[in-house]
């Protein structure tokens, strides 16, 4: 029996570009910065005064009650969810056949310390009864599921900054595994808070350039000094092919195949040979039955930060050879900043699209490129893909060494 | 403190709608709180804790269980207060 197909029939997202798809695509290809300075009274006392919120606020895209009851990446779940499902033209299925994937890095984390601080401040009594399914990691995915009563199964992977990437190719394997026809797949954040970027910046992994939010995250540039936090979701509805096919469905692309691997290096710094990024290159292009010659893009990891960028743009070189040559790099970190497990979940968005309107966006800031990058970036505008069949990648990464690349096709 | 009646459903009705999103208009003194207002265990909690806080009376845990609709909720609010 041949191997189940599956693909992309449905798009969603909220980020720091825009409050859904098509705002964010066209803000992506115009170069536009979603970064700015936080007007918290608490930013100022942290080392870095700025972050990537969401260009829309969940309060203009839902109700008051909903809100209450939904940390703020719950929200964003639904919000792309919605738009996603809609966008599949809301398909009947038998829920036993319909799952639900969509990671997070770091699950309700505003919710949990909001409610630490009720209570220290009033006492146990008044810690919200809704709190733990607030900030339970899986709680994006199950607020999702619950909607749209999915019964095939609903899962979290956790991998921090890989999170979103591993749940798309988890879902990928719920399909070709025949455990369900459709799963509504992705990955979001909401970590902007003083804690968790305290954290952050005692890692030096934050950028402080604190004077030009707008031109802090510079994915290549010489001069990139660390990742700026970004907030928001991104969903793709995935499907296996015949069914979608049945049903008559809006068909953006094939997602065929996916590579993981990690490295055993260490807790947060990349491995510089990047061998764990190669190996899962290499798996991910014979899982999809490609070779290095029909890839054309490829959406970088590419956060901005000083080791991690050029470990990244080595290990590619070193994986596509001379096949790298023909592949636009684009780093839309430098717009969206870093979503954490949301990363891997709007980037793979922002690739369906490249693929429909074969056109690579852009990586702005950059204003001297480091000459240790040796992979051909697409700088301020966008590029025009070739005709034809072809195929994107999505590398991931995250901190515990988890290494994650998603392959998708022109169909 | 004795409190009237009245006073008290008007508070319960706010904090319903706050709470459930409920709107005042639709609570009355019959109305079931599970059933017809879709209160479910997580919010009557919260429900619960306003009203302390609201009327300052205390609905111990074991009473919150035969608080079925919102008359019952008044009467045991206007005697804790008594």
């Amino acid at each position: 029996m041949s191997r189940r197909r599956v693909v992309v029939t449905g798009l969603g997202a909220t980020t720091p570009i825009g409050g859904d798809v098509t705002t964010s695509w066209s803000a992506l290809l115009a170069g536009t910065s979603g970064v700015r300075s936080l007007t918290e009274e608490w930013a100022q006392t942290i080392p870095v005064h700025f972050a990537a919120r969401v260009a829309v606020e969940p309060s203009e895209q839902m109700e008051r009650v909903e809100l209450r009851r939904l940390d703020r990446s719950e929200q964003f779940a639904l919000i792309a969810s919605r738009e996603a499902w809609k966008d599949a033209g809301a398909p009947e299925i038998d829920k036993e056949r319909l799952g639900v994937v969509i990671a997070s890095g770091i699950g309700g984390v505003t919710t949990l310390l909001d409610q630490y601080d009720i209570l220290r401040e009033k006492g146990a009594r008044l810690v919200s009864p809704h709190t733990v399914p607030m900030l339970m990691p899986n709680g994006p995915a199950a607020n999702v599921g619950l909607e749209l009563q999915a019964r095939a199964g609903v899962h979290t992977p956790v991998s921090a900054c890989a999170s979103g990437a591993e749940a798309i190719g988890y879902a990928l394997d719920m399909i070709r595994n025949d455990r369900a026809d459709i799963v509504v797949s992705g990955g979001v954040e909401a970590a902007i808070h003083a804690m968790p970027m305290s954290g952050f910046a005692a890692m030096k992994a934050l950028s402080t350039r604190n004077d030009e939010p707008a031109r802090a995250s510079r994915p290549y540039d010489l001069n990139r000094d660390g990742f700026v936090l970004g907030e928001g979701g991104g969903v793709l509805v995935l499907e296996e092919y015949e069914h979608a096919i049945a049903r008559g469905a809006k068909i953006y692309c094939e997602i065929a195949g996916q590579g993981l691997t990690s490295d055993g290096y260490h807790i947060a710094a990349p491995d510089p040979d990047g061998a764990g990024v190669q190996r899962a290159l290499k798996f991910a292009l014979r899982d999809a039955g490609i070779t290095t010659k029909d890839i054309v893009h490829l959406n970088a990891h590419a956060t901005s930060t000083p080791a991690g960028d050029v470990a990244e743009a080595n290990a590619l070189r070193a994986a596509l050879g001379s096949d790298a040559d023909h592949v636009a790099v684009s780093a839309t970190k430098s717009m969206t900043g870093h979503l954490l497990g949301g990363a891997g979940a709007i980037e793979s968005v922002f690739i369906v699209k490249t693929l429909q309107d074969r056109l690579a966006p852009p990586t702005i800031n950059i204003e001297d490129l480091d000459p240790a990058v040796t992979v051909d970036v697409v700088r301020d505008k966008p590029r025009a893909l070739p005709a034809g069949d072809i195929a994107a990648l999505n590398d991931s990464f995250g901190f515990g060494g988890h290494n994650v690349v998603l392959v998708f096709k022109s169909i | 403190m004795a409190l009237a009646p009245a006073d008290v459903l008007a508070g319960l009705k706010e904090i319903v709608e706050e709470v459930a999103g409920i709107p005042a208009a639709s609570i009355e003194l019959d109305k079931n709180f599970t059933e017809d207002l879709e209160v479910d265990s997580l919010s009557m909690v919260e429900v619960v804790v306003a009203a302390e806080e609201r009327f300052g009376v205390k609905i111990p845990d074991e009473a919150v269980t035969d608080l079925v609709t919102v008359g019952d909720a008044v009467n045991f609010i206007v005697n804790a207060a008594k």
